[in-house]
Formats: structure tokens, sequence, C-alpha cells
């Protein structure tokens, strides 16, 4: 078991210099898109919910899940389509000048 | 056989990850970005489908009945958001995600006390550590929330002994681990450690002033990331680790980047409770105001200045944004070009609520964005700039933050709009501005206050220059 919490460091890890590297020299009129965007990416914790709201019957655990499932997903597609609303307007510009 | 699901589970997860690091990567670039946001969401929905597939996952009915109502909920709130709440919207979105890695780690919780006899050191530590971060992200995300949208004072509050009183309940909060760990079946300490978390999130958030809110939320986003990745250890699950540390590092980057822009320390923002501390430098410069005198002009004059100069930069403010005015705007500037008036906007980085909040706004009133212009970019050419124009921004072009090195804003950069040859400035009243500060901008003789609603001013003035 411990193995798996170092397999799961070593992805932490590298995942964050990932993202570091990414999300550097980004102009100021993509910063709030990119929040809504990758706070959107954050919504995967619906995955997790998914596995634990997976038993087929009714039990704390299945509800918490469940719970968990409702708000990720609004997490997710709130996120999501949000980022989608603003950079649409953005877009608009651009055909136009 | 039964090798194969399991195996392309996790593959479809790689891709997932992938799609993700790709998409944040086109989110970066104004011609890429809504494709970066598209295949971020098909990473999503990869790891989503991959996930009904696992065999623990049952439960169809329900779990599709729970995805009905969450993406009904989370698309209503996508479509009806004004583009002014944007921040409240992140900020809710943001309580939402911890709020579900927390339920996961107290789901998975209950069903190891009740199936696992001996529960070993590890599973315990990740679950307390997903509660903690998941706890505090969802509270305090609730809080800021609250503080901007105005249903509890955005001042900071402060009590007696809340530095000693945090910190007991963070010690508390070890010694409960502590016991958990070597107890972890006792379900009494696990809702303690649980409402201890709830607890610190609130206080984490309390005394934040409502101008620094926005760095708040700016951190929480990096913390529901975090709280994804615990979620992920709890379950030994690859995809939620890095798509969590993802936006755990995206999420301290733009904090970092909104720090620097008011020239602060993210520590100084948290623990200094920024605006409390107004009233003792306020009270001193009220006192000597009386002397000074104010030129105001009417909307007529004002157009008048505006019409026959050469060169006018617009400063937009969040009171532009609050008063709705940035349509109007837009059509001050068209008429100011048919006149061969040349307009800029500059924006600053704090501008609005949140970092770029200011460009979404002038992007919602079709401002082409090539007319926005940075602070480092724009500030050489105030010199040359016949008119600046503030609309609704008090802090970000106060003087003081440069001159006045016992200012509570001293050493914050700023638009440099007392170098034009003239600023009007939009206003409602000679109020300090968010941080509590007075402006001596106003004082100036080269500064005339039209005063009024940003909304109607403008109009007024966008009437008085089709005369001209």
């Amino acid at each position: 078991m411990v193995d798996g919490i170092i397999a799961g460091l070593v992805v932490f890890t590298l995942a964050s210099f990932v993202g570091f590297e990414v999300i550097n020299k980004i102009p100021p009129t993509l910063h709030t898109p990119l929040m809504s965007g990758s706070n959107a990416i954050s919504g995967i914790a619906v995955v997790g919910a998914l596995l634990v709201a997976g038993e087929r019957s009714w039990n704390l655990t299945v509800i918490l899940g469940l719970l968990g499932v409702i708000l990720a997903t609004i997490n997710v597609v709130g996120g999501f389509l949000v980022t989608d609303r603003m950079l649409q307007m953005f877009k608009k510009k651009e055909v136009k000048t | 056989m039964s090798d194969f699901l399991p195996t392309s589970i996790q593959l479809s997860y790689l891709v997932a990850s992938a799609l993700f690091i790709v998409g944040l990567k086109k989110l970066g670039s104004p011609a890429t970005a809504r494709q970066g946001n598209l295949i971020g969401a098909i990473g999503m929905l990869i790891a989503v489908v991959a996930t009904l597939l696992d065999q623990r996952v049952l439960n169809y009915e329900m779990i599709a009945v729970g995805i009905a109502i969450g993406s009904a909920i989370g698309a209503i709130m996508a479509y009806k958001v004004q583009m002014t709440s944007m921040p409240q919207m992140v900020g809710l979105l943001n309580g939402f995600g911890g709020a579900a890695s927390a339920l996961v780690a107290v789901g998975e919780f209950w069903r190891v006390i009740h199936t696992v006899d001996v529960v070993p050191v590890d599973e315990t530590v990740t679950i307390v550590l997903s509660i903690l971060v998941g706890g505090v992200t969802f509270t305090g995300s609730l809080l800021a929330f609250a503080k901007l949208q105005e249903l509890v004072p955005g001042a900071p509050i402060t009590f007696a002994f809340q530095q000693p009183i945090n910190l007991a309940i963070v010690i508390t909060f070890l010694v409960g681990s502590g016991l958990l760990i070597a107890n972890p079946h006792d379900p009494v300490i696990f809702l303690i450690l649980t409402g201890l978390s709830l607890i610190l999130g609130i206080l984490f958030v309390l005394p934040i002033g409502g101008a620094d809110t926005p760095v708040v939320i700016s951190l929480l986003n990096s913390f529901s990331g975090v709280a994804a990745s615990a979620a992920g250890f709890v379950l030994m699950n690859n995809i939620l680790i890095i798509a969590g540390a993802l936006v755990g590092a995206s999420g301290i980057i733009l904090t970092e980047l909104m720090c620097r822009a008011m020239n602060r320390t993210l520590v100084n923002v948290l623990f200094s409770a920024f605006g409390s501390s107004k009233t003792a430098s306020g009270e001193s410069a009220i006192a000597n105001t009386d002397d000074r005198t104010v030129r105001s002009i009417d909307a007529e004059q004002g157009a008048m200045m505006l019409g026959y100069a050469r060169s006018v930069v617009i400063i937009p403010g969040y009171g532009m944004a609050v008063a709705q005015a940035q349509h109007a705007v837009r059509e001050l500037a068209d008429q100011l070009e048919r006149l061969g008036v040349e307009v800029k906007y500059a924006i600053h980085p704090v501008a609005g609520r949140m970092p770029g909040h200011m460009n979404v706004l002038l992007a919602e009133a079709n401002v082409p964005y090539t007319q926005l212009y940075d602070m480092d970019d724009i500030n050489p050419e105030f010199e040359r700039t016949d008119v600046a124009l503030v609309i609704g921004a008090n802090d970000v072009v106060n003087p003081a933050a440069k001159t006045n090195a016992s200012s509570p804003i001293y050493g914050m950069p700023i638009l440099e709009v007392d170098k034009a040859q003239h600023t009007i400035v939009i206003k409602r009243g000679m109020s300090a501005g968010f941080s509590g500060v007075e402006n001596d901008l106003f004082y100036k003789s080269k500064t005339m206050m039209l005063f009024g609603g940003a909304k109607d001013a403008i109009t007024q003035l966008v009437a008085s220059v089709k005369e001209l």
C-alpha cells in the first residue's frame, strides 16, 4: 500500500510541474476564462464520486457518493459551459477586427 | 478477459489526462482558447464514461439521476449568470468541487470502517488530508461567494484572539488526526475532524477584505484541485491525482500574478486584514481635504474636451461594470472615433474583481480586444494622451501609490493617468476607493470631476458628443 502512495506522489509532483509549465505566460485577457476552465477540470472529483456511489445498495457511502456526483457534475458542466460562453464573446470580436 | 476492462479504463484515464494538459495549454492563447476548453470537456467525458465501465459501478439508475440533476443545475447557472458576477460563479463552483472531494473521502471512510478490520495507516492519513482540504475549500468558497454577493459585509471580520483561536483549532485537528490513526474505526473523532475542517474554511476567509477576495477565489481554485488530488490518493486513482495537480498548479500561478499586481505577498493578503487599517490613515487624509479645491464639470464640457482631443484613454473600473455601463462606454468610444479621436482602453491587472475580469466585461460589450492595453504598455503613452477618462476606477489610478510611502497602497503599480494632459473622473461622489484610501488625483489641477452614476454620465456624454 505504501508503494501505491509513493507512485501517487510521483504522479502528483510531475503533474504539478506540467501544470506550472503549461500555464506560464498567459495574456491577462484569458485569466478569467482560464480560471473557470481549470475550475471545471477540478470537477474531476466526479470520477471519485462515481466510484464511491457505485455499489448497488443503499447505505451512507452510496448516498454521500451520489451527493458528490451531483455537486461535481454542477462544477464540471457549469464550469465548461460558462468558459465557453466567455470565450465565444472574444471570438465574435476577432472576426470583426 | 477480466484484465481487459481495468486496463482499458486505465488507458482511457491516460488519454483524458493528456487531453486536460493539451486543453489547458490551448486555453492560454486567444486563438485556441475555445478549442482548448472543448478538449478539456472531451477529456472529462472520456474519464466519466471510462469510470462507468468500472465493475464497482453498478448503481446506474441513481447515478444517471445524479448526473442529470447536476448537469441541469450547472447548465442553468452557466447561461443565467451575469458577466459581472463571474467571480461569485467561480467561487461557488469551487465550493461544489471541494465538497464533492470531501464527500468522496467521507464515503470512503464509512465503507472502510464497515468492511475492513485493520485499516492501514496511509488510508487514514489520505482520508484525513482529503477531508481537510475539501472541507476548507467548501466553506471557504461559500463564504467568499457570500462576500462577493454582499450577503455578508465585504469588510474584514476580525475578533479578539483570532490568531490564537485559529492556531488552537489547527493543533486540535492535528491531535485528532493522531487519535484517528491510532483508532481508525472511531466515527466520533472522524466527525469532529470533519467539523473542524469546515470551521477552518470559514475562519480562513473571514479576515480577508472585499478587495482581496478575488485573490482568495483564485487560491481556493487551486485548493479545489488539491482536494481532488487528495481524493485521488484516497481511492488510488491517477486521473484524480493528475487533474487535481494541474489545477492546483495553475491556481497558484494565477494567485501569484494577482498578488504581484497589487504589490503584496500572499502571506500579507491572507493574514494582514488589509482594509481594517483604513480608519487610521483615512482620518488624517480627510482632515486636510477641506482646503483643497475640486474642479467639477458637466457632461457638455466633458464632451467638448473629449471630442476635440486627439487621443483619449479610457480607464474602466469595477464601478463601470456594476453600473452595467460598458455598452454605453463603447458607444461613446464609437462616437469619438467617428470624430477622428484615437481611443484606447487601459486595463489594470486587478481591474474588475478577478484577474482578466475587465477584459471579459468589455468583450461582452463588443470592444475589440486590439484596443485593450495592459498597464505596462499604456503607462508610457499617458504623456502623449490628451484626455484620460476614468470611469468607476479609484485605487488603481491613485498617485499616492507612487509618492506617499505611508499610504496603505504604497508600492502598488498604478495606471499613471496623472501624466495625461487632462483627466476626467466620472464618480458618484468624493468617497474613498475599495481600499479606503483618499485619492490625491481628484484634487490635481489637471483633473476634472464629472459627478454622477457611471451609466447616466456616459449616456449624457454620448448625447453631447453626438451634437459636436
